[in-house]
């Protein structure tokens, strides 16, 4: 008996015309030369989110991204005149990678007035262009104008940075983003600068890992073990419905009930001791900051008692805005077919006082136990589907996201394929 | 010298182990401690959390002495050893030692 209603074709995935309720293939997540095709069809044309403004906090603060999937590492800089950038970082002399500290493969960040190449000195400003070539004289009619730094295209949405690694990207990021993820705009993201950050690389597909994040169809049996023991049953037999799913192009939102997030309107013995005590939990900190009006795009089918909403940003990026006032990201770089860079963030309000720091250090705690017993399944999955031994799997309305998914990746790769067959 | 403010130095057994500054140490203090070890901890500061919230909220989060700085990671190891204590009955979340989920950055204290 369904808690919530479904649409009025029976389902959230007959509600979509474009999906099928057939079983699906995971050779798109076992597959190198899929993943060969991916890199190029959906890495190097997608928007990709790769940071906040607010680690840009001054004129000439950078960081550095190593983008694997793409075999490059991009600089994202703040120029003199305030507006972000980004470009490919090597040096356009004799192609030194021109910004890293210690360890050349990793990533680095700091505040400068010019980039300076380690090798042979040459120098760029903020905007890339090249101001300074060691010994300009004995070059052959070397034009420093015509040896920037290579751009990357580069936008901000709601202070998430933004690139597109496209040399003319078919769409501009706030096409691409589209009215559903448009509409959370508003949310005061950048108050929101307190940040626990969370890093591990997994040996799985970054679709199958990011399946986990779209369904909690997985929570009543993978994290059944995060509630007191004499709720488990009940939790288990209730099983996992959401009142929302909406479907935009590849983007997708979930929208959940709120009913086991309010800690302290539940009877105490079905709250941990330790969430009693620093009124705290997964759910986020008990004293919820006043934001002020939100926008509705957060909850965009006005679901009461609302939970969370989780979305996710096509192609490998996902955005939680909690009902206790705080966000959380998860982001999936791929290392090559079978393996990714799972990153996630934890981000609210900077605390008022030594309970409020307490209370955030207990929800980033009960993240990390949730992540890892999503991560190790994971790993379990990526196996599973490397056998070969099942070619076919059921995906049920509850993962409709997921379906979606996978069909808007085959999509970017068949069209990819069709323009390359014209030439 | 004691590390801990004087009105709780009933916890100072448990200081020099587990007042530390990142999750880092934290986790490694908890994946190599005992079962034993994390209860009595967990036992000697549950009850103690609303008054060591109280005392820490008396001073600012940037400026707080370092006997109120020990006291907020000692409550910080009491928060890591509560899903041992509480849920798992072993240092580890069950099923999850293939993998890790390095904490990269956090605010400090």
């Amino acid at each position: 008996m369904a808690r919530f209603p479904k649409p009025a074709e029976g389902s959230w995935t007959q509600h979509y015309p474009h999906l099928e309720t057939g079983a699906v293939s995971y050779e798109d997540s076992i597959s190198p030369g899929f993943y060969a095709l991916e890199r190029e069809a959906v890495f190097r044309r997608a928007w990709l989110q790769v940071g906040r403004v607010e680690q840009l906090p001054r004129n000439g603060s950078f960081f550095t991204r190593e983008l694997a999937v793409a075999d490059t590492s991009l600089i994202v800089v703040r120029g003199l005149d305030g507006e972000v950038r980004a470009f490919h970082n090597i040096c356009r002399h004799r192609g030194n990678k021109l910004v890293w500290t210690d360890f050349p493969r990793e990533e680095t960040r700091g505040v400068v007035r010019q980039f300076a190449c380690k090798y042979h000195g040459w120098r760029y400003d903020l905007d890339g262009r090249c101001v300074f070539a060691q010994q300009e004289g004995e070059f052959f009619d070397l034009d420093k104008a015509d040896h920037s730094l290579v751009p990357v295209h580069c936008d901000v949405f709601a202070g998430f940075i933004f690139v597109n690694l496209d040399r003319e990207p078919s769409q501009s990021l706030r096409e691409f983003l589209g009215p559903m993820l448009l509409a959370i705009e508003d949310y005061p993201f950048h108050e929101m600068t307190d940040r626990y950050s969370f890093r591990v690389e997994c040996r799985a597909n970054w679709k199958v890992f990011n399946d986990a994040f779209m369904e909690f169809y997985h929570a009543p049996v993978v994290h059944l073990g995060q509630h007191p023991r004499h709720m488990r049953a009940m939790i288990k037999d209730a099983g996992y419905e959401a009142p929302h799913y909406q479907i935009e192009g590849p983007h997708g939102v979930v929208t959940t009930a709120g009913s086991l997030h309010r800690g302290w309107e539940m009877p105490p013995e079905n709250v941990k001791p330790a969430d009693l005590a620093t009124r705290s939990g997964l759910f986020g900190a008990w004293e919820v900051p006043d934001l002020g009006e939100l926008p509705p795009g957060i909850n965009p089918a006005g679901v009461q008692p609302w939970g969370l909403s989780s979305f996710q940003f096509f192609p490998n990026f996902a955005i939680v805005i909690w009902q206790t006032g705080w966000y959380n990201t998860h982001q999936f770089w791929p290392t090559s077919h079978n393996t990714l860079m799972f990153e996630g963030h934890v981000c609210s309000v900077p605390p008022r006082n030594a309970s409020g720091r307490i209370a955030r250090e207990m929800a980033a705690v009960a993240f990390k136990e949730y992540a890892l017993q999503d991560a190790n399944t994971l790993e379990a999955t990526q196996l599973g589907l490397e056998s070969r031994v099942v070619e076919r799997f059921p995906l049920n309305d509850q993962e409709v996201l997921v379906r979606n998914f996978h069909q808007a990746v085959g999509s970017w790769v068949g069209e990819y394929e069709r323009k390359r067959a014209k030439g | 010298m004691a590390l801990l403010p004087s009105a709780f130095s009933d916890l100072e057994p448990f200081a020099a182990k587990w007042c530390r500054a990142t999750e880092r140490e934290r986790w490694a203090a908890r994946t190599s401690s005992g079962m034993d070890e994390m209860q009595a901890l967990y036992d000697a500061v549950l009850p103690r959390v609303p008054e060591a919230r109280a005392y820490c909220d008396g001073f600012p989060l940037d400026d707080m002495p370092e006997d109120a700085v020990h006291l907020l990671q000692l409550i910080y190891s009491f928060v890591i050893v509560s899903f041992p204590v509480e849920l798992w009955g072993q240092p580890y979340v069950p099923d999850t030692l293939g993998t890790t989920f390095d904490r990269i950055s956090e605010p400090l204290p």
